[in-house]
């Protein structure tokens, strides 16, 4: 089986994958990172969403030999070392944006992929038509919506890093 | 009010372990020497099962076992099973078809398991299904309800004569025939309520350990009800006695209905690990969810509504064909009769009502309770011949409404129901207002300015929750109770955990539950932990459905406490040398009335366990109560939502531009979670009325078969909601609570539609309304003139 490197949270691991190994199963199974879920197959609902040299991709549909080199940020890599929560993170807590649970790491994950392309004041029309990529099934969106707005906010204001950073 | 009391916004306990990606779903969970397991699908809707060879795939590298139904039934597993006896209307019971967990004479939907093969690895194990050689004789398929009774029709259960299951019926038909012939003035509907798929977005999942040591059975599985499953393993399938039976439901990432039933998958891994003494974890992929999961709705309804000629509702009656699929599923058979014909009165004060059902089986998959189950489905029914009548007579939509609602209570329906508490004009008023109504007029002649038409539609919905109690559906033909259970243990410490028999897939029980503890025993929110989903650690309860959790669950919580204030009220007699009927509980402390003598609640709780200030004759040490509780009446949770919609005239696509609900949901413990329950459901509505729809082919093929096919709500697709309550207090359970996660489901289909059909100017428009229904409706439609 080929040998694959790559950064994960700031750390260097390897792993001997089969080629057809995604991403997700690499994260999920071989390093036991658990919090990036699978929840549609094809790309659609964002639960597997971590930045790959900081840009959101779904890991769902891309292999983990694809990565080779990368630096990979997951939902474990946001609070700082020391427990302190991301600014997005806490947002999430904060508004209520979040029932189940298992949509969430996704949805944080690509929530700092839209800040980094739009900024730290996002308009509620932003926000939705940038979530397009995620789907939610418990909350309806609404609060969702308002913790990405209030994340963004207190990003900018904290000077808070960016995630893939 | 406390800070962290009842009606209290409290944030949740749960949610760190979520946001920080340190949730434990059942796939995240991983057994020394775990196998994986892939099931052999049956890719036709309905054929004979020839010959399974599994030769090629054992040659497979790092296959385990390869196993078939007629393995299984060689091994003597039992069926699965519906739970809800259903008589038809001559009196003769409901058709159950068997289920076996894997099939091996034939296959009856597309996604029918027929083999299992366990591998060392998912990929190995899938690798090897592929080379499962199963030799079909394709049958002809019927998936159309409208169509399953025909004469000539396939039948596809042997000795289930034209696929009917049930022939159902509710009410007096004599009097609601010479109601009819009566009235002024009859409106007539025919309503598909489209089929949906659930599609939690955690996949089910299921891992089986056997442990030939002690010969028990652990199941890890995304279940709302862990304990019934566990007594349906037991006792029907017949896998283990139910002591030998572990079921844990840990994190599960939603449910909405489709995680309360027993599924095959869960069947075949438990056996598999006995077989093969090695743990099995299947988790589905997303388009063995859309091919598998119980499906909701699907009804074929024809409704009429008599009125005289002052609107007054004179009479209702509905003939509806239910789809329910290829199998019975768990409790498929009470959704189309008991959570729906009952419901068929709404808000309003109808002298009779006559409702039929036909259930029928189809070669698709089993349909069963979806948020909301047999709810929405009568509320569309209701508030469209509400809303159609009200325009056919030239009547204020509100102002009919109102001539008709229930006003003093209690109030028998001719349907069964007795509703105990409500007030439907305040909720009405509360939106009317809050949606500003009196300003749609205007806000209509500027959309046609820039070329849309705007339309308002309402939804006065009632529901019929908490789903209990226990002999009044005992006497309906539920085969269980549905009372709930709770522990509360204290420690020593003075800290407490409660035990509960509900199951939380998002509801935010770790929190509300512990909201009701902490201001009842006057100790800190912090100090309380909710334990629930491990059949080894709780004791029997019935889980999460039907918005029972607070209207049931905690008033078994609250009984629990009444036990646990009563004990430890003995406890701090002996401490304070008072009588025990001098002693008052309050913030926490108990006191001897009318002295400064007091002890702190920890301090009592010690003393129940060190049990140095009482004799074992005196007091039995300890400090922990349990209760059943079975409340005495459904709750009536109730309310109005008005959506606003803008349809655009070139391209029929639909915009909600505002959504006001407001609902009466009796007390409520956490504003910010009630709110969020409301979203999550109104999206749930909305999604049905706009977007999803599954969509057999003809020969049972699930065309919408991947989230790229059958559309979920995005983001974009929907408005931020207004959202507001009144409260009339349940009085069948003593927090006075009725519920609320179900109510924006059920309410929001018929606004919707209410809104796009007031916009487009005619009735005819089917669910789910996409641009393109939209579009083909107005062609043939005159819009309303702005008023």
């Amino acid at each position: 089986m080929p040998a694959v490197s790559m950064t994960v949270n700031g750390k260097p691991v390897t792993g001997d994958v089969e080629a057809r190994t995604l991403l997700v199963q690499f994260l999920r199974e071989n390093l036991r990172l658990t919090g990036t879920h699978v929840g549609c197959d094809t790309s659609q609902c964002g639960a597997c969403v971590v930045h790959v040299d900081g840009i959101a991709a779904k890991s769902c549909t891309l292999l983990a030999l694809q990565c080779e080199g990368a630096k990979i940020i997951t939902i474990e890599g946001l609070a700082e070392p020391g427990g302190a929560l991301h600014p997005m993170q806490e947002a999430f807590r904060e508004n209520h944006g979040l029932q189940c649970g298992y949509c969430t790491p996704g949805m944080i994950m690509a929530a700092l992929d839209i800040v980094r392309r739009r900024g730290n004041d996002l308009d509620e029309h932003t926000i939705r038509e940038q979530l397009d990529g995620n789907i939610c099934r418990c909350t309806g969106y609404h609060n969702i919506v308002k913790a990405i707005a209030a994340g963004a906010k207190a990003m900018a204001k904290g000077g808070a890093r960016q995630a893939a950073e | 009010m406390s800070a962290t009391g009842i009606g209290a916004t409290v944030r949740r306990k749960e949610d760190f372990r979520f946001i920080t990606g340190q949730g434990q779903y059942t796939d995240d969970v991983v057994r020394p020497g775990e196998t994986r397991a892939a099931f052999v699908r049956s890719p036709h809707a309905s054929a004979k099962i020839k010959s399974v060879d599994a030769g090629a795939a054992k040659k497979m590298p790092g296959v385990v076992a390869v196993l078939t139904g007629f393995d299984l039934a060689k091994d003597k597993i039992g069926n699965l099973i519906c739970g809800w006896m259903i008589h038809s209307k001559d009196g003769s019971p409901m058709k159950m078809a068997p289920h076996p967990a894997l099939a091996s004479g034939t296959v009856n939907h597309v996604g029918d398991a027929v083999a299992v093969v366990i591998g060392e690895t998912l990929a190995q194990a899938r690798d090897a299904a592929e080379k499962v050689k199963v030799d079909y004789e394709v049958l002809t398929a019927v998936v159309d309800p409208a169509k399953a009774q025909a004469a000539g029709a396939p039948q596809i259960h042997p000795d289930i004569a034209k696929n009917t299951i049930y022939q159902w019926h509710l009410g007096d038909a004599k009097a609601t025939d010479a109601a009819f012939a009566a009235a002024k003035h009859v409106t007539k509907l025919d309503i598909v309520n489209n089929r949906l798929v659930p599609n939690a977005i955690e996949p089910r999942a299921a891992l089986a350990e056997y442990d030939a040591g002690t010969d028990n059975l652990t199941l890890w599985n995304t279940s709302q009800n862990p304990h019934v499953a566990r007594l349906v393993i037991a006792a029907f399938v017949g896998m283990a006695p139910e002591h030998k039976l572990r079921v844990i439901a840990p994190d599960v990432g939603g449910g909405f209905g489709s995680k309360i039933f027993i599924y095959p998958e869960e069947v075949v891994c438990l056996w598999a690990s006995r077989k093969v003494k090695r743990p099995v974890k299947w988790t589905a992929d997303r388009s063995e969810s859309f091919l598998t999961d119980a499906h909701g709705r699907d009804h074929v309804t024809h409704a009429e509504l008599a009125l005289d000629a002052n609107g007054k509702i004179l009479a209702l009656r509905a003939k509806t064909i239910a789809n329910l699929g290829a199998y019975m599923s768990t409790f498929s058979s009470s959704v189309p009769t008991y959570l729906y014909g009952t419901l068929l009165s709404g808000q309003y004060d109808i002298p009779s009502i006559y409702c039929e059902v036909d259930a029928v089986y189809t070669n698709t998959a089993p349909v069963d309770a979806y948020r909301g189950a047999g709810r929405p489905e009568a509320t569309f029914v209701v508030e469209r011949l509400v809303e159609v009548a009200a325009r056919q007579m030239g009547i204020e939509p509100t102002e009919l409404r109102k001539r008709n609602f229930i006003k003093s209570f209690p109030h028998q329906t001719p349907v069964i129901m007795a509703y105990d508490a409500g007030d439907y004009l305040a909720s009405l008023k509360k939106a009317v207002e809050a949606a500003d109504v009196k300003g749609f007029a205007k806000r209509k002649r500027e959309a046609v300015r820039h070329g849309k038409l705007r339309g308002l539609g309402y939804s006065t919905y009632i529901e019929a929750c908490g789903i209990a109690p226990s002999q009044a559906v005992g006497s309906l033909g539920a085969g269980v109770g549905l009372w709930e259970s709770a522990e509360v243990r204290v420690n020593p410490t003075g800290s407490v955990e409660v035990l509960t028999g509900c199951h939380a897939h998002g509801q935010g029980h770790e929190t509300t539950f512990a909201q009701l503890v902490s201001e009842r025993l006057g100790i800190p929110f912090e100090n309380v932990s909710i334990v629930h989903g491990d059949t080894d650690k709780v004791q029997f309860g019935m889980g999460t459905y039907g918005s029972r959790s607070g209207a049931v669950g905690m008033s078994a919580i609250v009984k629990a406490l009444d036990k646990v204030e009563a004990k430890a009220k003995k406890v701090a007699a002996f401490m304070l040398e008072a009588a025990e009927s001098d002693i008052e509980f309050k913030d926490g402390k108990f006191t001897v009335a009318g002295t400064d003598k007091s002890a702190a609640f920890a301090d009592v709780a010690l003393n129940a366990y060190i049990a140095h200030k009482f004799t074992g004759a005196e007091l039995e040490p300890g400090l922990k109560e349990t209760s059943f509780y079975d409340p005495t009446n459904f709750t009536f949770p109730a309310g109005c939502h008005i959506c606003e919609v803008e349809v655009d005239i070139e391209t029929g696509k639909t915009e909600i531009v505002n959504w006001t609900a407001v609902d009466d949901f009796g007390t409520v413990i956490n504003p910010m979670i009630v709110e969020g329950q409301v979203h999550g459901g109104i999206a749930q509505g909305v999604g049905q009325a706009l977007l999803e729809g599954a969509v057999y082919s003809k020969e049972g093929q699930l065309v919408t078969g991947s989230m790229m096919d059958y559309t979920m709500p995005r983001a974009h697709d929907l408005p931020s909601f207004h959202v507001g309550l009144t409260e009339t207090k349940s009085p069948s359970n003593p927090l006075g609570i009725k519920g609320c996660g179900e109510a924006g489901a059920i309410a929001a289909p018929a606004a919707v539609i209410n809104a796009i059909t007031d916009a487009i100017g005619t009735e005819n428009l089917a669910m789910p309304a996409t641009a393109n229904a939209v579009w083909t409706a107005l062609q043939g439609a005159k819009p309303r003139q702005a008023a």
